[in-house]
C-alpha cells in the first residue's frame, strides 16, 4: 500500500512543474526511453526536461527521504526513545559545521584543489563531518564496550550546541557572497540534483535501506533493554555499532547532498507506529518508503509554490511537519486517556 | 544441570562474589535469599553470562557457560530481569512473541504463535493480548514480561529459567500464582533459579535455598536444613521466631521483637 503511494507521488511529482507533462506523456517518455515502445507521444522538450532535470530530482528526493526515514527509525529503536533523531545526536550539526567551514574557507583553500574535488568539496566535507561527530559522540558515550544511551544523548546535545556555535561564528565571519550559500544550504534543498549526485548518493542510501530491515528483529529486542536483548541471544555491542554506522551513512550522505532537512527522520516512524504497529519489522522498511514519498511530495510543493523561485525544503518540512506532529501527539494523548 | 564451581567475581579489590559453589539439577527450584547488596543480582548476572567470574567456572548442561554461542545460550536459558521499562509502545502480543525471536529467522511460524497463545493462557494474560504494554498496571506488565521469558524456553525442556525477584510489585494472589508457576515449571523438568525476599515463599516453593551475605554462602540446603534463627540472623541481621505450621514441613518465619 505504501509502495503504491510512493509510485503515485513519484509520477505526479515528475509531471508537475514549469514545463507541464501529462501522465500519458510521462508513461510514453518512459516507455520510449526504456525501449518498450517506439511511439513518440510527447514533445522532445518535455523528454529533455523530464530526463535531465525532473527525474534526477525526484529520484534524489526518493533516496534522501528513504535514507532519512530509515535512519530515523533505526536510531529511535537504538536509543529506545521515540524522540531520538539524527539531528539530536549531533550528526546533522557536525555535517553542517564542516560544510559551512568549507564555504567560508573556500577562497583561501579549496579553490586550489579545483576540479572534481572543488565541485564536491561541500558534500565531502559534510559527509566527513557526520562521520567524525558520530565517532566522537560514540566514543564519549561508550565505556567498557557498552553504550550508555543517556550519555550518548547528552554528548549529542553538547556537540550540537558546540557545532552550532562554530557555525554562528563562521556565519559572522562570512562575506556577503558566502552568506546566501550558507543560509540556503543549512535550510536544505534538493536543487543540486543531477544524475551525478544521484549515482554518488545511491550506494550510501541503498546499503542501509537493504540491510537495516534485516536487523528489525534485533531492534525490537533492543527496545526491551540491553540486558534483555543480550538474554535473547543478541550480541548487543556489535549490533549497536552496525546500526550506528548504517544510520550515519544514510544521514551523512543525505546532509552532504541536500543540507539539513529536519523532521522526516522524527515524524515518519512516528506516523507508522501510531497508525499500524511499533514492530520494527514494519516500521523500518515502512519508514524508508513513506519517507521517500513524503520528501518527494514536499519537494514538489517547494519548487512550485513560489515558482519561478524555490522554497528551501527544510523550511517546508518544518512548517508542515511541526503542526502535523503536534496534532498526532495531541490525538495520541486523548486516545490514551480513554 | 547448573554447576557453579568456586567462583569469585571482583571489581577492583572489592569481592562481590567470593568462592561460591553450588549445583542445581533439572527439576529443581533454587531460591536465593539475602539482604540488599549481598550479591544476589551479581550472582544472577554471572549465571546468565552478562559478566564473567574472575576465578572459577560455571557449567550449564555439562558444558562451560562461556563456550556457548549467544543464540545457543538463548535457547538454553531465559531471564526475567527486575527493570522492564519500555518507552516505545508495543502491543502485548508482539512483546510476548519477542520471546520466540531466538527460534525463528524473520517471520514466526505456526508453532511460535501456538506457544505464545499457550504461555499467555498459563500466565493468565490472554485478555490483555491486544492492549498497549504501557497502559498496563505494574503487575500486569510483570506478568507480560514473564510470559515473554517463558515463551523463549517453552519448547526446550532442558533449559534454565532465572527469575530476579519475580513477585515484585504483584499483589498476594499473583505472587502466589507466579510462584506456583515457577514450581510447576520445575516439576516439568526445568531448572529454576529464583531470587526472593520472602523467606516463607522460599521455604514453601523451593527445593533448595541458598543464603548469601557479602557474596559468600551462609547456608545451602533444603528449606528444613537451612531455615533456622541463626542462619536468618547471620544473613539479614534480624531476630525471628519460628512457628511450626500444620501441613508444612518447614516452620514459618515471623519477626521477633524489634531490635533497639
Amino acid at each position: 500500500m505504501l509502495l503504491i503511494l510512493l509510485l503515485v507521488v513519484v509520477v505526479i511529482s515528475s509531471c508537475v512543474g514549469a514545463v507541464a507533462i501529462t501522465v500519458p506523456e510521462f508513461l510514453s517518455i518512459i516507455a520510449n526511453k526504456t525501449g518498450i515502445s517506439q511511439t513518440m507521444g510527447f514533445k522532445p522538450q518535455q523528454a529533455a526536461v523530464l530526463m535531465n532535470i525532473r527525474l534526477p530530482r525526484v529520484v534524489l528526493g526518493v533516496l534522501i527521504g528513504a535514507g532519512l526515514g530509515i535512519s530515523g527509525a533505526a536510531i529511535q529503536g537504538l536509543f529506545r526513545n521515540p524522540l531520538a533523531e539524527p539531528g539530536l545526536i549531533g550528526i546533522s550539526a557536525g555535517a553542517t559545521l564542516c560544510a559551512v567551514l568549507v564555504i567560508v574557507l573556500e577562497v583561501g583553500f579549496f579553490t586550489k584543489l579545483g576540479g572534481v574535488i572543488g565541485f564536491y568539496a561541500i558534500s565531502l566535507a559534510a559527509f566527513t563531518g557526520a562521520c567524525v561527530t558520530t565517532f566522537i559522540v560514540y566514543r564519549m558515550s561508550t565505556r567498557h564496550g557498552k553504550t550508555e544511551i543517556t550519555t550518548l544523548l547528552l554528548s549529542g546535545i553538547a556537540i550540537n550546541s558546540l557545532a552550532l556555535g562554530f557555525v554562528g561564528l563562521l556565519t559572522y565571519m562570512a562575506t556577503n557572497e558566502q552568506l546566501p550559500v550558507i543560509t540556503f544550504w543549512s535550510l536544505g534543498s534538493l536543487g543540486g540534483a543531477s544524475w551525478e549526485t544521484v549515482s554518488g548518493l545511491l550506494p550510501f542510501i541503498m546499503i542501509p535501506v537493504v540491510i537495516l530491515p534485516f536487523l528489525a528483529k534485533s531492534l525490537n529486542a533492543l527496545t526491551l533493554g540491553d540486558a534483555q536483548a543480550f538474554h535473547m541471544g543478541i550480541n548487543v555491542v556489535n549490533m549497536k555499532r552496525i546500526i550506528i554506522v548504517l544510520a550515519t551513512m544514510a544521514v551523512g550522505a543525505s546532509v552532504a547532498v541536500a543540507g539539513v532537512i529536519g523532521f522526516i527522520g522524527l515524524i515518519i516512524p512516528h506516523i507508522l507506529r501510531m497508525t499500524f504497529t511499533a514492530d520494527n519489522r514494519l516500521v523500518v522498511p515502512g519508514s524508508a518508503i513513506l519517507g521517500a514519498a513524503l520528501l518527494t511530495a514536499a519537494d514538489m510543493v517547494a519548487r512550485t509554490i513560489v515558482a519561478p523561485a524555490e522554497l528551501p525544503i527544510g523550511i517546508l518540512t518544518a512548517l508542515i511537519g511541526t503542526p502535523v506532529f503536534m496534532y498526532i501527539i495531541v490525538t495520541e494523548r486523548n486516545k490514551n486517556k480513554l | 544441570m547448573i554447576q557453579v564451581k568456586n567462583i569469585t567475581y571482583q571489581i577492583g579489590k572489592k569481592e562481590l562474589i567470593k568462592e561460591l559453589s553450588f549445583d542445581v539439577k533439572s527439576g529443581e527450584l533454587l531460591a536465593v535469599l539475602g539482604a540488599n547488596g549481598a550479591g544476589k543480582s551479581t550472582l544472577m548476572k554471572l549465571l546468565c553470562r552478562e559478566i564473567s567470574p574472575n576465578y572459577g567456572d560455571i557449567m550449564l548442561g555439562g558444558q562451560y557457560l562461556k563456550k556457548y554461542s549467544l543464540p545457543e545460550l538463548a535457547r538454553r536459558r531465559a531471564v526475567l530481569s527486575q527493570q522492564n521499562t519500555i518507552s516505545i509502545s508495543f502491543i502485548v502480543n508482539e512483546l510476548v512473541m519477542m520471546g520466540r525471536y531466538p527460534h525463528f529467522e524473520h517471520q514466526p511460524g505456526p508453532k511460535d504463535y501456538e506457544i505464545v497463545r499457550q504461555v499467555m493462557e498459563e500466565t493468565g494474560i490472554t485478555h490483555l493480548s491486544a492492549r498497549d504494554y504501557n497502559t498496563l498496571s505494574g503487575g500486569e506488565q510483570q506478568r507480560v514480561q514473564l510470559s515473554r521469558v517463558l515463551a523463549q524456553i517453552y519448547d526446550c525442556p532442558d533449559a534454565c529459567l532465572f527469575l530476579d525477584e519475580p513477585t515484585n510489585g504483584l499483589d498476594l494472589l499473583y505472587q502466589q500464582q507466579v510462584m506456583e508457576l515457577a514450581r510447576r515449571l520445575a516439576d516439568r523438568g526445568y531448572c529454576v533459579i529464583c531470587i526472593l525476599h520472602d523467606i516463607n515463599f522460599a521455604s514453601r516453593f523451593a527445593d533448595k535455598i541458598l543464603m548469601l551475605k557479602n557474596g559468600r554462602s551462609v547456608a545451602l540446603g533444603t528449606p528444613l536444613e537451612v531455615i533456622n534463627c541463626e542462619n536468618i540472623h547471620e544473613t539479614f541481621n534480624i531476630n525471628v521466631k519460628l512457628m511450626a505450621c500444620e501441613g508444612y514441613n518447614c516452620p514459618l518465619v515471623i519477626p521477633a521483637t524489634i531490635q533497639t
